[in-house]
């Protein structure tokens, strides 16, 4: 516990959903709030930011109350120590690069000559040089987000919040960005939230991982944990992983869409979650004679190209999807409808109990 | 598909026709304008006392009308835009009615209000000695009260449309309401704020009705260009047109500096 800690433990009430939830986040971590659309990932951000009050609970940022309506405390915006990066920067557009990361000193009434040299050790720091009288037009996606990142930094702020770091930038530049971004976050030294919809940014960027979806908090963890055992569908069918509930008994897990497991885990009984990657399972078209000890019979529902390989969904009960390369499909002549006979090792299974939260 | 190319360049009788005519009559009052316009005599007509009066008092008055809209209109067309208070709707309309009020109506209500026996007039009057009808600044406040609405709309119009999440960042950055106003907003609109106040100079200086109820005739001192023309149409036809070519001037001036304003979309096309 620190007192220099974010501390959000709240509740916000608005008139299309209610968000609720208790968020710690430690001076030097990153931790990422993934969700789906509408589960109050935006939300989460702008009442810390200050610009949506809460209903009740409060916020403490850098050991200051700054929003807790029952003791009537509700600090402004612009009288809280907020870093924000907003999604798509929000930079303005009237104002060279330089202007842009002085407007926060500016604001807090450092000399024009002063917030111009911080500005300047900022545009050195994120290997700017040379941009500082760029307009934010001329910039490219991964530039415009480092200014934006000097740009709440300057501001000395005691929290940094970052909304869709990534959403804005095409799919050529976000993996070169998201590392970059890693370097960056990584000496900022104070309590990092942010939040995305992509789970590589957050298993990239952060070390622990908030899953929210409508308003609640539905699994939090290492974000290696959360990769490997997510407790709910959304993020399982995130991570493009499959993920059956059922009843385990001494290394047999009875699965509840139908079918049974042997899993290599004896020491977890009763509600289970089990997931597997889709490139565990194996398809046949004859019944399999390897070491597989799970074997069950399917019909193909679907056939859709992922990268270099291809997704079949395969109907059981289990129903799964199983990833395969090109040339199998055509080998095995898949199509929508062939029967099939799936497998999977016992080892392959990652099975742990089901807590709190049943998957939908 | 050819069909279609067909009706595209070559309209039917009964909408080029009519189409023409109406082009024909906007443009021809203009071009009778010009060729009427005694372009030898223009230099000396324009010099005369009485039109070099009339010239600069409608920069001034224009001008200063202009100044007296940005200054109370754009805190206005910001309340508009952005504050929820009891009877906004009411206020929006009220912004309006100087636009379709007929101007002379607008004299008429300027004089009851700051006339000598107006309803706020008498106390300016008996407080202060302070007499608007029939004088320079009287100029001002008619072009004000017909020309302000320009400015207001305009500018709420662009607050309106303004991304409110940078006003948001630059909140989280620090800024307090003020600086937020003066160094995001009102810089994010400024080219709806010049357009407004590029218009509202524009009705300002070709105001006639409320000028000529409200502040009279006088020469040098509340007879702006409009009034000058229209009294030079019975002495002097000469200078009647020469100050209607100056104004025409500016017409042309503010639809070139708004061009691309209005006109993107025709020359798009």
């Amino acid at each position: 516990m620190n007192s220099k800690a974010l501390r959000f433990n709240a509740r916000i009430e608005r008139a299309a959903f209610t968000l609720e939830a208790a968020i710690i986040v430690e001076p030097g971590e990153v931790v990422a709030v993934i969700g789906p659309n509408g589960a109050g990932k935006s939300t989460l951000l702008r009442s810390i930011s200050g610009l949506v009050p809460l209903t009740s609970g409060s916020i403490e940022i850098g050991g200051v109350t700054v929003d807790d309506p029952a003791r009537d405390i509700l600090t402004a915006p612009e009288s809280r120590r907020v870093g924000v990066v907003f999604q798509d920067y929000l930079l303005f557009p009237h104002m060279s690069v330089a202007d842009n990361i002085a407007f926060g000193p500016r604001a807090a009434g450092v000399g024009r000559r002063q917030a111009r040299e911080l500005a300047g050790d900022w545009i050195t720091r994120l290997s700017l040089t040379g941009l500082a009288d760029r307009k934010p037009s001329e910039l490219s996606g991964g530039q415009s987000q480092r200014v934006a990142l000097a740009r709440a930094l300057a501001c000395d702020p005691a929290v940094l919040l970052l909304d869709e770091p990534l959403a804005a930038l095409d799919a050529g530049t976000r993996i070169d960005v998201r590392a970059e971004l890693r370097e960056h976050l990584a000496f900022v030294g104070i309590p990092t939230l942010l939040v995305t919809h992509d789970p590589l940014d957050a298993l990239v960027l952060a070390e622990r991982i908030v899953v929210l979806e409508q308003g609640r908090i539905t699994q939090e963890g290492l974000a290696l944990d959360v990769a490997r055992r997510p407790a709910t569908t959304y993020v399982a069918r995130l991570l493009g992983l499959n993920l059956l509930p059922g009843q385990a008994d001494d290394g047999r897990v009875t699965l509840t869409s139908g079918g049974e497991f042997h899993t290599a885990q004896r020491n977890v009984s009763g509600a289970v979650l089990v997931a597997v990657r889709p490139d565990a399972i194996s398809i046949h078209t004859s019944p399999p004679s390897g070491s597989a000890r799970n074997v069950w019979r399917g019909t193909v529902e679907g056939v859709e190209p992922i990268g270099d390989r291809v997704r079949v969904t395969a109907a059981g009960p289990p129903t799964v999807m199983a990833d395969v390369t090109a040339a199998s499909v055509v080998e095995l002549q898949l199509t929508r409808g062939t029967p099939v006979w799936l497998s999977t090792k016992a080892t392959e299974l990652e099975v742990y109990p089901a807590g709190g939260t049943a998957p939908q | 598909m050819s069909r279609r190319h067909r009706t595209t360049t070559q309209p039917p009788w009964p909408v080029a026709v009519p189409a023409a005519l109406a082009l024909l009559f906007l443009g021809l009052p203009l071009l009778a304008l010009l060729i009427r316009a005694q372009w030898g005599q223009l230099l000396s007509v324009l010099t005369s006392p009485t039109s070099l009066d009339a010239l600069r008092l409608s920069i001034i008055t224009a001008t200063a009308a202009t100044a007296i809209s940005v200054v109370v209109g754009v805190p206005l067309a910001w309340l508009l835009a952005r504050a929820v208070f009891p009877g906004r709707r009411f206020a929006r309309a009220l912004v309006t009615v100087p636009l379709v009020l007929p101007p002379v109506v607008g004299g008429i209500a300027l004089l009851l209000a700051f006339g000598r026996r107006g309803i706020v007039g008498q106390y300016l009057d008996q407080w202060f000695g302070i007499t608007l009808p029939f004088t320079t600044p009287g100029v001002v406040i008619a072009e004000a009260f017909v020309a302000m609405p320009f400015l207001i709309i305009t500018v709420e119009g662009a607050l309106r449309g303004l991304d409110g999440r940078f006003e948001d960042a630059a909140a989280t950055l620090g800024a307090s309401r003020l600086t937020v106003f003066r160094r995001v907003t009102l810089p994010l609109i400024a080219p709806s704020l010049v357009a407004g106040a590029v218009l509202t100079f524009a009705r300002a200086l070709g105001e006639f009705g409320a000028t000529i109820t409200f502040a009279g005739n006088l020469p040098g001192v509340t007879q702006t260009l409009p009034l000058a023309v229209y009294i030079g149409l019975e002495g002097d036809p000469s200078e009647a047109i020469a100050l209607s070519l100056v104004l025409l001037a500016f017409s042309i001036a503010v639809l070139v500096l708004l061009r691309d304003r209005w006109l993107r979309t025709g020359t798009a096309a």
